[in-house]
């Protein structure tokens, strides 16, 4: 188990590519320090910007595990493409956290910068406070987006949410903003409480589960049917009774959204279309 | 500066020099015959192979249509960046890297001059303003002329000298270096909402058809007496079957040619070498046009090779990209230039595992193995609708070596595989015939007297790669060969050494290539033209021509015309 703390305030975009298990595995301490890394537009050394402390492992197959005790807001791509073991930020977490991440397992005591889980392909990041804009979604231009892995996000998310998701599970525990699915093709997003509107705008498939107060759905929807309960995953079953409209009618997408009849009697109206 | 390249073996195919062993002397950026041994700097390349500088006859680096790609595609650049040095500049691009990381790339492979091949007039300025950022090469572009609307009125009219005469004021007022026809009549007609689908379709309102204009084009481009052909992207570009158009493109001007001379250049001939009729049944259509190329000496062909890698398709050819958007469901841009031209750009992967792109591959590859006369096809990979420009070093690796194709035969689509024509063909090349393709050729076709060879007094652009070719058989050591040819020993420019082993030394500002075409009684510039512009563009006379104190290092070359 590898302990970082950060030596001061940081002021500049740090990137982080090499803070990473995979590559932190079977590293000593003093390599550890040697590691080398971006401080704005200095190449620094790790040893330079953070105390590392080395906890010996008494298993010595054990995955390693890196906790970061501090802010870390300026760090980006954190855990970026890491396939396995186990990181836990004490602290807020900055842009890009788990990109492209394959497996392991990603744990923030904080908030969190924008495109966190981006692109990624497996593993879980859970997230105890907010979360920023386009999470799980894929960078500027990309139209390959989150393919499998789990978010969880403990307090809100910013916009768009999961844009153009192929597969995976992300879930929001607190509320979300606009566009959540934004053209997603797969998996499925559940927002337990309020989503600001346009949800799964341009979607083609996939499943998104408002739980809270939705002003508006899109106009290019259309009411299915009224659903008693919707599973989320395996074991996770949310009771309902849902609204499910299917869309987005712009793309011919048969994307599935459930939206929470208790919460909304505004949708009422819909019900005539049945 | 003087300099001295000792014991190189040297390829210099427009020489007749064929891997002697031999000194290059060089004077201010000149090739001379002997310098000062004890002055002159001196470059060891014994063991080495040298050769003069690549040339690249087609390949889209500038312009607002590139530009525009850059601003689609954030997701080619984040991947892949340079970072400054204390020489050169910073830059980001797979597919359409920035201008100068552009300059740099092709100094490293030993590239010295690249011709820029499609240029909307109305954007010559932002060209103009690109290509003087893309430093180490020399450069020149070609405006597209083929559906503008002065041509079309002309060439309806039968006027072939007055055509002339517009389409000289045009390549000098745009500073361009040859005429470019892309899809001709398609593009004009693509305005209605239509296309051609072969060379007897009219144009709407104009109509002239495609066989009149490049008829038309190809006797402007002899009275004029440009150094290279009309170079043309032909009709029907990436359908199934269109390897008759290609064919019927070529035989449409073959009573034109005189002396054996070439009168037409088939650009990406691999997109326009489709046979069958749908994607199912497509094939390959590059023996029938191999054949024919074989007997006839008035064309020449550029490969347009497909790389397996994910690329931006841009070309002027408004309804091809629509097409192609509507296949891939890709993002996508199109455009019309005014009374010029269109465009379009969709971002595409070429996957090795489908059918189409793996005998896409396959046909570039035996449009270059099977025509015999290396003098008329030249490697490129239309950059970046192929594949980008520093793939060249695979394409070498294919060209001469079966079993590096073998390779990449086993990985392809078996369907694919089992209908390609590599696996029958034996020819491997030698670096010799490299050199022609890759240079000697290229500037043979583009008129280019003092480029792609090293004979006294031609500039000094030159390429040394550190591959021996007396102990290197490049068809079983083809991926030291690949190494080599991916980063040049020593690039030389003007008579400086600008690159070694992938470092940049030096930047240099290469010139801008452009031609002066001189005719006896130039157009005048009349009201009633001064009311057109007024009427067609949203840019006045005024405004239209650059400018020679536009280009940053301005190298005219003076053409005498015939009218």
């Amino acid at each position: 188990m590898i302990n970082l703390y950060p030596l001061k305030e940081f002021k500049f975009p740090i990137i982080t590519e090499c803070m990473n298990p995979d590559v932190f595995q079977g590293k000593t301490r003093e390599e550890i320090d040697g590691l080398k890394i971006w401080e704005g537009n200095k190449q620094k050394r790790l040893g330079d910007l953070f105390r590392v402390e080395e906890v010996k492992k008494e298993n010595q197959l054990e995955k390693t595990t890196i906790t970061i005790r501090g802010d870390v807001n300026k760090l980006r791509r954190i855990g970026s493409c890491m396939k396995s073991g186990e990181m836990r930020i004490h602290g807020d977490a900055g842009m890009h956290l788990g990109e492209e991440m394959e497996g392991g397992k990603i744990t923030v005591r904080g908030n969190v910068g924008g495109w966190a889980g981006s692109m990624m392909k497996g593993g879980t990041i859970e997230i105890h406070g907010n979360a920023s804009d386009y999470l799980g979604a894929p960078y500027r231009g990309i139209s390959r987006g989150m393919r499998g892995g789990k978010i969880i996000v403990y307090g809100n998310v910013g916009n768009e949410a999961g844009a153009y998701m192929r597969k995976g599970i992300i879930k929001i525990y607190g509320s979300a903003g606009q566009f959540v699915g934004l053209r997603m093709r797969n998996g499925t997003i559940y927002v337990q409480k309020d989503s600001e509107g346009r949800a799964g705008a341009c979607m083609t498939g996939g499943k998104i589960v408002v739980g809270g107060f939705l002003e508006s759905v899109l106009p290019t929807f259309t009411i299915d049917s009224v659903k008693k309960k919707v599973k989320i995953e395996e074991g996770d079953v949310i009771e309902g009774p849902f609204y499910l409209f299917l869309g987005d009618l712009t793309e011919n997408g048969k994307g599935k959204l459930y939206v929470l009849k208790e919460k909304n009697p505004h949708l009422s109206h819909y019900e005539r279309l049945l | 500066m003087e300099l001295l390249i000792k014991n190189g073996f040297v390829y210099d195919p427009i020489n007749g020099v064929n891997g002697e062993k031999m000194d290059i002397t060089v004077k201010d950026g000149k090739i001379v015959e002997s310098v000062d041994e004890r002055k002159a700097k001196k470059i060891d390349a014994s063991g080495m192979t040298v050769m003069p500088g690549g040339v690249d006859i087609h390949c889209h680096i500038a312009g607002s249509e590139v530009n525009t790609g850059r601003l689609l595609r954030p997701e080619d650049h984040f991947k892949d960046f340079e970072r400054k040095t204390l020489i050169t500049r910073s830059g980001v691009g797979h597919s359409i890297p920035s201008t100068f990381t552009t300059g740099y790339r092709y100094a490293r492979m030993g590239y010295t001059t690249i011709m820029n091949p499609s240029m909307p007039p109305l954007e010559a300025k932002h060209t103009h303003e690109e290509l003087n950022d893309t430093p180490m090469v020399d450069k020149a572009t070609y405006p597209l002329l083929g559906d503008w609307w002065f041509v079309l009125e002309y060439l309806k009219e039968g006027k072939i000298k007055e055509c002339a005469k517009y389409v000289a004021w045009m390549i000098t007022s745009t500073k361009g270096y040859a005429i470019k026809l892309v899809n001709p009549g398609g593009l004009e007609a693509w305005g209605f909402g239509h296309n051609v689908n072969s060379l007897d379709d009219q144009v709407p309102y104009f109509g002239v058809t495609p066989r009149e204009i490049i008829r038309g084009l190809c006797k402007v481009n002899t009275l004029l007496n440009l150094p290279h052909t009309i170079h043309v992207h032909t009709n029907n570009l990436g359908k199934p079957g269109n390897y008759l158009t290609a064919l019927d493109t070529m035989k449409c001007v073959e009573d034109l040619a005189a002396e054996n001379e070439p009168v037409i250049h088939i650009t990406h001939c691999q997109f326009s070498a489709f046979k069958g009729s749908d994607w199912r049944t497509m094939e390959s259509g590059a023996e029938e046009i191999a054949r024919y190329v074989n007997n006839h000496s008035h064309a020449t062909l550029d490969m347009g090779q497909v790389i397996f890698t994910d690329t931006t398709t841009m070309t002027a050819d408004g309804p091809f990209q629509y097409t192609l958007h509507e296949l891939s469901g890709n993002k996508w841009v199109n455009h019309d230039v005014e009374t010029e031209t269109s465009s379009g750009i969709v971002p595409f992967r070429y996957r090795r595992k489908s059918y189409v792109h793996a005998i896409q591959w396959s046909i570039g590859l035996e449009l270059a193995l099977l025509i015999r006369d290396l003098w008329k096809i030249f490697m490129t990979t239309d950059h970046p609708n192929g594949g980008p420009f520093t793939s060249y070093p695979r394409i070498i690796a294919w060209l001469m070596s079966r079993k590096a194709r073998e390779a990449t035969l086993k990985k392809i689509n078996p369907r694919a595989r089992s209908r390609s024509l590599l696996p029958s063909i034996d020819r491997e090349l030698s670096f010799y015939e490299l050199a022609i393709m890759t240079r000697a050729g290229q500037a043979k076709a583009l008129g280019l007297k003092s480029k792609g060879h090293l004979g006294i007094g031609a500039d000094a652009d030159i390429a040394v790669y550190n591959v021996n070719p007396e102990t290197t058989d490049p068809s079983r050591k083809y991926k030291t060969v690949r190494k080599a040819f991916k980063k040049a020993a020593y690039t030389i420019k003007g008579g400086e050494i600008v690159a070694r082993n992938g470092e940049i030394l030096r930047h240099v500002e290469g010139a801008t290539m452009w031609l002066d075409v001189q005719v006896s009684n130039p157009i005048e510039i009349t009201d009633e033209m001064k009311r057109r512009f007024r009427e067609y563009w949203t840019v006045e006379y005024e405004n239209y021509p650059v400018t020679e104190n536009y280009l940053e290092v301005s190298h005219p070359i003076t053409v005498k015309a015939d009218v």
